[in-house]
């Protein structure tokens, strides 16, 4: 049978290791793209200070790339070693994106990564530049096709259930590459970590700034940032706006939990602008509604009601049901493959299979379950409601904040009054955890709404885990907090000294020049001449 | 319904066997010499600037190369559901070892170099040391063991069950076969410092490199023998429909002492590859003798292409035997995606890994040279 302890600690090191993943992620989308503008100007312009720019950035970029790969390895293999019944139940569509992404973004970032902290003295400035190019292009790749098998695991369109292979199979790829949920993942996300590269340009420029050093550099990463910023802010907003749409669409539960709204409410609906959820009672002791907000947010329409979370638990009754004869179908099926009346009724209702396996939970043999354990599992379809409740307002608060923050910037780089308030500068520096906060509430948000539900509707989480025993988990859980921990302090302090240090001076760039390398003009192409 | 898919699901599986093959020798030739690298790095290198010298000749390389191992995973994900399932969880604490070794390489790269300090640059050089030799030494065992036969059970709703531990995987066979896997890289990684750099660490890479190089070959032969006369090997009783479901259970399976070479009574070409394994050995040993390294990276890429191709059609058709439940093994006829899934990527690999080919070689190309103590003082990038 399947050990409770077990799902949870696997669940546990799952998030853990995909959370620290993405605390390198976000940067790694945001400063490429920062330093692909940067070196563009440099090539344009053929000012020197640019390439100084780009140089340090990168010095930076190089440390949380290292970080970012280091963790992501660890996230290719743990689907099969912690979700076995996953990989098997769901790796024929699952697994192509995650191998896409390999042969397309990861390739490409990691083959020219090399090229470009070693190509500088190898390569035309045109020809490093592409590189440049390329290693940006590559990471948001990357971001497109992993959400896409995430978005997947949201919305698991273009699929159906094989009684043979007793998995989900692809009947049409368009459809998952296609799909709204992954689109509006995709966009949301990767503006995400062009707000966290803004985030962290503005922060290390104005601390630059407050100590009176490096101002040549400083002052334009602050104007490349503060406009970079200022677009992605507003674009997180904004393609917010549309995941909360999808989310409505495909995954109901979600939103009314995270709008703590426990009855439908009558069209348009409020927004909670603040509420002390009640898990017990199933209502909330206290709330406050902005009114017709969330309709607007949420439908797009003033007629349209959002459904509460009773109500839809009242709904996966009725799916538990259905998933129950799809169960029961499913074993004459596949007891006698010739019987025609158990393959109709398994057609007929095998969207609802899923369901069915919320209930292994209580007992092997589904079939003979109770209503009081029918009535059980449709509450389990309900995640937590005041964690998915703050984390998404904590998202959205600071979603807001970052717009006045960029718009506040990109004024005063306008007006070139950069650098004059330095209250204004210790809030840029103290800013910069802000994004990660957001990030992190945002992917929690999203994966811990999604439970009980590992593929939403199809797959339940407990159900999906490896038959580890506890002893490999406690040992996999220790070392990989051990590893993470003293490696986050030593990137720290790596990079609190790169920092420090800051970008080289002119003088010491000069002195390689004369050694031949860096020399803008010293490029092979024109050495040739 | 119209079949849209011009190729058959047979060939279809046939074609993803060789794809996974080719990923896997990719991986070996590639990665293969950081690895090599990496282990030799205390040993062949003493000083500093030695070292310096030798993590830069795969610094601006080894990541682009180690994605061949990212796509390793995703392609079995892809291609191989029940494989990536069953043997990932079932080696479940061997995969942490290699995983944190691997951890440990991109940051030992990049931030070794960020301190001038003895003490620090000497603990990522053990790192480096890790990160090198634990993963050759552990995917050569993992290989062995697939050999053996793994202890784990499928129950009818496919869900895998394992009865293994990480200790039981350590027997002798299983250890050779991890130092065939651990020497055949130390050669290689010797190959390419000999290729690529001058002066004391190429000598003392050749010297290792030798030894590296013979003992592939001799540990090589005796695992064949072993093979031949000691192990028992999986054969399908069964008639297996080839295009049939990838369900495992729909099989009977036997056991035999030898069963492993009887594909190649019944193929003699395919001796081609222990014969090539056997013969880029010995073509490394002598390229390392004569001081020809070129000779002696070409004996070492055969010889990993040799080993592994053997490994990979002494199983066949087999993926995963199971020593538990035989009738759930793994077999290239029943452990694959859909049809539909495996046309589809086979498309796409199709158009990307010609392209990641192409620019791979380009970024060789402008990589090329001699590294020494002078190109690395150029870069201030430089790790
Ligand atoms: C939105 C973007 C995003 C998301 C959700 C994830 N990753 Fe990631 N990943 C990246 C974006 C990224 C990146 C930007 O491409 C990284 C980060 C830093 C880097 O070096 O590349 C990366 C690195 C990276 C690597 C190392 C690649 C290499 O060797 O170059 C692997 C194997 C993975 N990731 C795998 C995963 C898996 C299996 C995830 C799912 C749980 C995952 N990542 C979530
Ligand atoms: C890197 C950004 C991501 C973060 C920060 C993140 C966060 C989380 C969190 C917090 C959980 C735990 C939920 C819970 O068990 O209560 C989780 C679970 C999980 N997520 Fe994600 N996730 C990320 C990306 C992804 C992606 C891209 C995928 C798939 C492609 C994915 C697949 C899963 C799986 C398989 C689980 C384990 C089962 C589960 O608990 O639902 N995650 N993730
Ligand atoms: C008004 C502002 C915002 C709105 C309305 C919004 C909306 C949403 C919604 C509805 C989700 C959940 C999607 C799902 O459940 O699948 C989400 C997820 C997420 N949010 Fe936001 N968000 C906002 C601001 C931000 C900001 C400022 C950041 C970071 C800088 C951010 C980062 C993320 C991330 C990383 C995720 C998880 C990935 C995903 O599911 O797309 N969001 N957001």
């Amino acid at each position: 049978m399947i050990d409770f302890t077990v799902v949870d600690l696997s669940r546990l090191q799952f998030a853990a290791t995909a959370m620290y993943h993405f605390l390198f992620v976000p940067l790694t989308l945001g400063l490429s793209f920062l330093m692909a503008i940067m070196e563009s100007v440099y090539v344009m312009t053929g000012r020197e200070v640019w390439r100084r720019m780009t140089l340090f950035w990168g010095t930076c970029f190089g440390i949380n790339f290292a970080m970012g790969v280091a963790t992501g390895i660890v996230m290719e293999f743990q689907f099969g070693t912690n979700w076995a019944y996953y990989s098997h139940y769901v790796g024929d569509v699952f697994g192509a994106p995650l191998a896409i992404e390999g042969l397309m973004a990861f390739f490409l970032e990691a083959t020219f990564i090399g090229l470009f902290f070693f190509g500088w003295d190898r390569l035309s400035k045109v020809s490093h530049l592409a590189v440049t190019w390329l290693v940006a292009i590559g990471a948001n790749f990357s971001a497109l096709w992993i959400l896409i098998a995430n978005g997947w695991m949201q919305n698991p369109v273009g699929s159906i259930f094989n009684p043979q292979t007793m998995r989900m199979e692809v009947v049409d790829f368009t459809a998952v590459l296609f799909n709204p949920v992954a689109q509006a993942k995709f966009v949301h996300t990767v503006s995400a970590g062009y707000v966290t590269g803004a985030m962290f340009m503005m922060s290390i420029s104005a601390y630059y700034m407050l100590r009176g050093r490096h101002l040549d550099i400083a002052r334009r990463s602050m104007a490349v940032a503060a406009s970079f910023g200022l677009a992605s802010a507003l674009s997180v907003v904004v393609l917010g706006d549309e995941s909360g749409y999808v989310t409505t669409e495909h995954q109901k539960m979600k939103l009314a939990a995270m709008e703590a709204m426990w009855h439908t409410e009558p069209a348009p609906a409020g927004f909670m602008a603040f509420a002390v959820p009640n898990v017990e009672k199933r209502e909330n002791s206290f709330q406050v509604q902005i009114p017709y907000a969330l309709g607007l947010i949420a439908t797009r329409s003033l007629t349209q009601e959002v459904p509460g979370i009773l109500p839809l638990v009242d709904h996966a009754k009725t799916r538990i049901r259905n998933g129950v004869t799809a169960y029961e179908a499913l074993q004459a099926v596949r007891a006698n493959p010739q019987d025609e009346a158990a393959r109709k009724t398994f057609n007929a209702n095998w969207p609802d299979l899923g369901y069915s396996l919320l209930l292994k939970r209580y007992r092997n043999d589904v079939a003979q379950a109770t209503d009081a354990e029918i009535e059980k599992a449709a509450f389990d379809t309900v995640p937590n409601v005041p964690v998915l409740f703050w984390t998404f307002r904590l998202m959205v608060g600071i979603g807001f904040y970052l717009i006045a923050f960029f718009g506040l910037w990109f004024w005063l780089v306008s007006k070139h009054k950069l650098g004059q308030n330095r209250f204004l500068l210790w809030v840029a520096l103290f800013s910069l955890p802000l994004p990660w906060v957001a990030i992190e509430a945002g992917w929690l948000l999203a994966e811990y709404g999604r439970q009980p539900w590992i593929i939403e509707g199809v797959l339940p989480t407990f159900y999906a885990a490896s038959g580890l025993t506890l002893v490999d988990l406690a040992i996999s859980l220790g070392v990989f907090l051990a590893i993470y921990t003293i490696l986050a302090i030593i990137e720290l302090i790596l990079m609190v000294r790169v920092i420090k240090k800051g970008p080289s001076d002119r003088s010491v760039l000069e002195d390689n020049v004369a050694g031949g390398a860096y020399a803008p003009a010293a490029a092979p192409a024109n050495a040739n001449r | 319904m119209i079949d849209l898919i011009p190729l058959s699901y047979e060939i279809l599986r046939m074609i993803w066997w060789l794809l996974l093959g080719i990923i896997l020798i990719g991986f070996a030739l590639t990665d293969g010499f950081d690895l090599g690298i990496g282990t030799l790095l205390p040993f062949a290198a003493r000083t500093d600037a030695e070292r310096r010298v030798l993590i830069n000749v795969v610094g601006p390389v080894w990541e682009g190369n180690q994605v061949w191992l990212v796509l390793g995973g995703g392609a079995i994900f892809a291609a191989w559901p029940p494989l990536y399932a069953v043997s990932f969880s079932g080696f479940y604490l061997a995969m942490l070892v290699i995983l944190v070794a691997l951890i440990l390489r991109p940051v030992a790269f990049k931030f070794r170099g960020k301190i001038d300090d003895p003490r620090w640059r000497n603990l990522w050089d053990w790192a480096l040391f890790i990160g090198g030799a634990v993963p050759a030494l552990i995917l050569g065992v993992a290989v062995g063991n697939v050999l053996l036969g793994v202890p784990f059970g499928l129950d009818d709703t496919l869900r895998p069950r394992y009865e293994g531990n990480f200790f039981g995987l350590l027997t002798p066979f299983a250890l050779l076969c991890g130092l065939v896997s651990l020497s055949m890289i130390v050669a290689h990684g010797a190959a390419v410092i000999g290729l690529r750099t001058q002066g004391a660490p190429a000598e003392r890479a050749r010297r290792y490199g030798r030894i590296a190089a013979l003992t592939a070959a001799i540990l090589f032969a005796l695992g064949g023998l072993w093979v031949a006369y000691g192990l028992a090997g999986y054969t399908v009783t069964s008639v297996q429909n080839p295009a049939g479901p990838s369900n495992p259970l729909m099989k009977t399976v036997a056991r035999s002492v030898g069963a492993w070479l009887a594909g190649y009574s019944a193929r003699p070409w395919t001796m081609i590859a222990p014969i090539l394994g056997f013969a880029g050995c010995l073509l490394a040993w002598l390229g390392m003798t004569v001081k020809s390294w070129r000779t002696a990276l070409i004996g070492t890429s055969l010889a990993i292409f040799g080993i592994i191709s053997t490994a990979g059609l002494s199983l066949f058709p087999f993926l995963l035997p199971s020593s538990l439940q035989p009738n759930a093994s793994l077999t290239v006829w029943d452990a694959s995606s859909s049809r539909l899934t495996l046309w589809t990527m086979l498309l796409v690999t199709g158009i990307l890994l010609p392209i990641v080919l192409a620019y791979t070689a380009w970024v060789y190309r402008v990589m090329r040279g001699t590294v020494t103590t002078e190109t690395i003082g150029r870069n201030p990038n430089a790790y």
